[in-house]
């Protein structure tokens, strides 16, 4: 038998979390040492992962494994990639490296700079990697028992990392909030689950939980009209989709920066990716039918969000409502169900993920020296952080969708599936290009070259740390790569793509 | 004429018996500060009693022993093991309650609770069934009422007395009824009097309704659920732990043997009626549960509320609606004793109850609030812990057997239990002591209370990542009822 990596993948992040719950509180700097070893394994794992797949010109699910776990229901362990959800495993590896080394967490007496994680780091890094586990669980199940089984061992610790590290002032609200917005998500998802697998029985007299059984289970059309709206929309919840969309910026705001990573950067992710895999593989007829309502929420979220994003003054707030306008584009290229479109949605969610994440990272690192988020507070950041300047930049870029960026290689193809459905819904939603790039470029101005406010220059400013332009760097690596050598993921995603538009009966 | 079969089948029983004879001889030779020994006496032996068991004691074909008395077969065994389990782990939480524990005759008690709840798990004629009700409730009775110096114990011993009593006086006219009517106290002879036709269905409804009202009071459900808060509260914290985890599945065990297997053709009717309680109990429990500011309160609310939740399986009425309420219940008996486990250890140390005294505990004791953790996650239904998978099987049951609308009160109950659970854990994670020196008040743990936390947390993560094993034998208990 091969090696198991998927299995390897998923359950190192649970293993390490107990590692750390078992070593003593006070060993700060052994405890850090020991989450950064198991993100970097876990990110060559993710990275090797990602090259076979695409060296390999695989197809279809690969790196298989099958564990019956409970024969009786039909529940097994089943891990698999394709096309679509290698890239988003690899995502996580990298939001997860990155998340670790932002959170590192020491303290500089001479610049009055406390950055990442102080309290507790042992209890935040074992939380942390309970919801690394959850997400890479969730990308690589074939099962629907598991895939719901990973799906919420990756909210609950949200609850908690937000509402004991978050911000003050809202985490308490912002934690419970979005707990129940995701948690109402997923089992109103899960009612449609359990039908669904009663339905099979009836059908086919199979008993399985099992994702690619399920996809020949012989759903009627007025079945699948029914229970594609709760199912999608469920999951959706989690993708952010308008109008149920209202927990995700709270919660960015309140969380700590590396959570707001992961929230952002995966998390939201994960809830796209399950509304594709369970709402529109499973039950593509419906998926045909409600496309217009799909895409619809999907439009204004594009544009809602970045209009929203413009009249923000709090950075985080920003990013939080540019990141509802960005999964919006990613729904917008489910919703188109055509090649372009569905293209476009998977190298979003990959190139959004990345892009955020280092938003968040660099906001996170101007909040720790300065103590604000206020725009008109910020000023004269460039002269001061140059490195986390420039990232912000190309995060920038890559935001507003500039060719040479990874944001071009998404968007395009997206803007190209919505043209091909419904012409004046590309035109409405490409308005939101030019608001991003409006409030984008406003901001940069303002928070980073702009004149230093005076009470921001007693602060004595500092650059960040090594470890935090590493993470940079790492991030910063990605989007440029794919934007110059599209060839890197774009096949890839094709071919992930090939699968649902077969399900789709070739529309 | 006494067969090894029929050893094998009350086997458990009496060893339990026997264990609790030894401890009534010793313990009056052991010095005042040495009886709370008699803790590890009754839970080691119990543990070991379990063992046998399992070895010696396992069921082969159902079979009905002592002249149709008892019934040997799976449903009734992993029942038993359950209340052993459970008995084995509050003896050791008993052991160091201040007052309670020092003193041999609550583990008796204890173990004579015991005893009348494995009977009540095998019970296939109603006068043992009857029996073994009442050999149950009475020591508890006594137990709820421990802390004589406490006026809070001494009600609620009481008022545990007349609303036990009042509830087994009618469900005791129920059996008197059915027994006017069918001509035996046979459970497993009933169906088919009953089938035959020969009594009017609304005549059959109300005796059945008196016997529910019975069981519906040992298992807590809407609206028999009245003394559950304040029993929970006055009594001695293990002894809640204990009356709202054995003593309720206890109950469950009498309500799927009786229904499943006396009246299966009236299903229709009662299960309709059962899922009607099951919603109003989910509803009321946890609507409930969200103004309480007492942890004890907050979890006798909960534990109605997971009534409600496990009746969901009774209501389908399937075998696999058989197997999740059994396998529901021994998730919520770990999960729940783990609950009170934690509750009991925090409180004795601090002697404090109220939810906003856990302020800080993480920092005072960061194991003991993962542990809380762990429980009230798994209580809400989060994985990897035991309540996520029961909640799913009893839930998948429902949706099997057509009761979508039950699934869906269900599943909006459980965002609501969500929201209480996790309020609670903010205290412990979130907030901290008014001067914030968490690090001079320590909540330390006795061996006792570590061991048995330790194995309760981990049997919550067993059940609910590794769930194969246990739904297999709760599917074998379940097959026995068909």
């Amino acid at each position: 038998m091969n090696f198991p990596i998927l299995s390897v993948i998923t359950f190192l992040p649970f293993v390490s979390a107990v590692i750390m719950l078992l070593m003593p509180a006070n060993r700060k700097n052994e405890i850090r040492g020991v989450a950064l070893a198991t993100a970097t394994a876990d990110l060559l794992l993710a990275g090797w992962l990602y090259l076979q797949y695409l060296t390999g010109g695989l197809t279809g699910y690969q790196f298989v494994e099958t564990y019956n776990w409970l024969p009786a229901l039909g529940i097994s362990l089943k891990f698999g990639v394709d096309g679509m959800s290698a890239p988003l495993v690899l995502l996580t590896g990298i939001v997860m490296f990155t998340g670790v080394l932002i959170s590192w967490g020491d303290y500089d007496e001479a610049h009055h700079l406390s950055a990442g994680i102080q309290d507790r780091p042992r209890e935040f890094f074992a939380f942390l990697f309970l919801l690394a586990g959850g997400v890479f669980g969730v990308f690589v199940s074939l099962d629907l028992f598991m895939l719901f089984f990973f799906y919420e061992i990756a909210v609950f610790p949200m609850y908690l990392l937000i509402a004991i590290w978050g911000w003050v002032k809202t985490r308490e609200y912002a934690a419970m909030k979005l707990t129940l917005y995701l948690f109402i998500g997923s089992v109103v998802a899960l009612v449609g689950a359990l039908v669904m697998y009663w339905t099979q029985y009836q059908n086919t007299g199979v008993l399985s939980f099992d994702m690619i059984q399920m996809e020949s289970a012989g759903f009627s059309a007025s079945f699948q009209y029914i229970w594609f709206l709760p199912v999608f929309l469920g999951f959706a919840v989690l993708g952010g989709i308008w109008p149920f969309h209202n927990w995700s910026p709270d919660g960015h705001v309140a969380a700590p920066t590396a959570v707001s990573m992961f929230h952002a950067g995966v998390l939201m992710k994960l809830g796209a990716f399950a509304a594709l895999r369970v709402g529109v593989m499973l039950l593509p007829e419906g998926a045909k039918q409600w496309s217009w309502l799909i895409m619809t929420f999907a439009a204004i979220a594009v544009v809602y969000g970045a209009y929203i994003a413009f009249v923000q003054t709090d950075l985080k707030y920003m990013i939080g409502f540019s990141s509802v306008s960005h999964m919006g584009l990613v729904m917008l290229g489910v919703s188109t169900l055509n090649h372009n479109g569905l293209v476009g949605a998977g190298v979003q969610m990959f190139s959004h993920g990345v892009m955020t994440a280092l938003f968040f990272a660099i906001t996170g690192m101007i909040y720790d020296r300065s103590h604000t988020r206020q725009i008109p507070e910020l000023g004269g950041i460039a002269k001061v952080m140059p490195f986390a300047t420039i990232g912000f930049i190309i995060g920038g870029l890559v935001s507003m969708g500039m060719p040479g960026f990874s944001g071009f290689v998404a968007e395009f193809p997206i803007f190209m599936g919505v043209w091909g459905r419904q012409w004046f819904v590309a035109v409405i939603a490409s308005i939101s290009i030019i608001i991003t790039a409006a409030y984008i470029m406003i901001n940069i101005r303002k928070v980073f070259f702009s004149p230093m406010p005076e009470n921001l220059q007693e602060h004595h400013i500092g650059d960040v740390t090594v470890l935090d332009k590493v993470a940079i760097a790492t991030l910063c690596f990605c989007m440029i790569i794919i934007g110059i050598f599209p060839s890197v993921m774009v096949p890839m995603v094709e071919r992930g793509v090939e699968n649902i538009l077969r399900l789709l009966g070739g529309a | 004429m006494f067969t090894p079969v029929l050893f094998a089948s009350i086997l458990p029983e009496i060893l339990i018996l026997i264990l609790a004879v030894i401890l009534l001889c010793v313990e009056p030779f052991w010095k005042e500060d040495q009886r709370r020994n008699a803790g590890w006496l009754t839970s080691g032996g119990l543990f070991l009693i379990l063992i046998i068991s399992l070895l010696f004691g396992q069921p082969g074909e159902p079979t009905s022993v002592f002249g149709g008395m008892i019934r040997f077969d799976w449903l009734g065994f992993f029942f038993k093991i359950l209340f052993i389990f459970a008995a084995a782990v509050t003896a050791l939480l008993l052991m160091d309650h201040e007052k309670a524990g020092q003193r041999g005759e609550a583990y008796v008690m204890l173990l004579a609770s015991l005893l009348g709840m494995n009977l009540m798990a095998v019970s296939a004629d109603l006068i043992m069934l009857y029996l073994a009700i009442e050999t149950a409730s009475i020591p508890l009775y006594i137990l709820a009422g421990f802390l004589l110096a406490d006026d809070r114990s001494t009600e609620a011993g009481f008022k545990y007395l007349l609303f036990g009593t009042l509830a087994s006086t009618i469900m005791l006219y129920g059996f008197s009824l059915i027994f006017g009517f069918a001509g035996t106290t046979n459970i497993y002879q009933l169906s088919q009097l009953f089938a035959s036709g020969g009594i009017s269905v609304l005549l059959a409804f109300s005796v059945v309704a008196l016997v529910l009202i019975g069981i519906g009071f040992k298992i807590a459900i809407v609206p028999f659920q009245f003394w559950a808060p304040d029993v929970y509260q006055g009594s001695p914290t293990p002894v809640a732990g204990f009356l709202s985890t054995a003593s309720k599945a206890a109950g469950f065990a009498v309500i799927v043997r009786f229904f499943f297997v006396a009246f299966p053709d009236y299903a229709p009717s009662w299960t309709l009626v059962l899922a009607v309680l099951a919603a109003v109990t989910m509803t009321v429990g946890n609507l409930l549960a969200l103004s309480q500011t007492n942890i004890k309160r907050l979890l006798a609310y909960s534990s109605i509320a997971h009534a409600g939740y496990a009746l969901i399986g009774v209501v389908a009425f399937s075998q696999l609606g058989a197997a999740s309420v059994v396998f529901y219940l021994a998730a919520y008996i770990a999960t729940n004793l783990l609950a009170f486990g934690v509750v009991m250890a925090f409180s004795r140390v601090t002697g404090l109850e109220e939810i906003t005294d856990y302020a800080g505990m993480s920092r005072r004791n960061p194991w003991l609030a993962l542990m809380m953790l762990a429980a009230f996650l798994s209580l809400a239904g989060m994985p990897p812990f035991g309540g996520f998978v029961a909640k799913i099987f009893v839930f998948a049951a429902g949706v099997q057997a057509n009761y979508t609308w039950l699934v869906i009160v269900g599943i909006l109950n459980s965002i609501i239990g969500v929201y209480y659970y996790l309020n609670a854990m903010k205290f412990v994670y979130l907030y901290r002591m008014p001067n914030e020196d968490e690090e001079n008040h320590p909540v330390p743990l006795t061996r006792p209370y570590a061991i048995a936390l330790a194995v309760l947390v981990i049997g919550v993560i067993l059940v609910g990542t590794v769930f194969a094993p246990w739904f297999s034998w709760s599917d074998a208990a379940a097959l026995n009822l068909f």
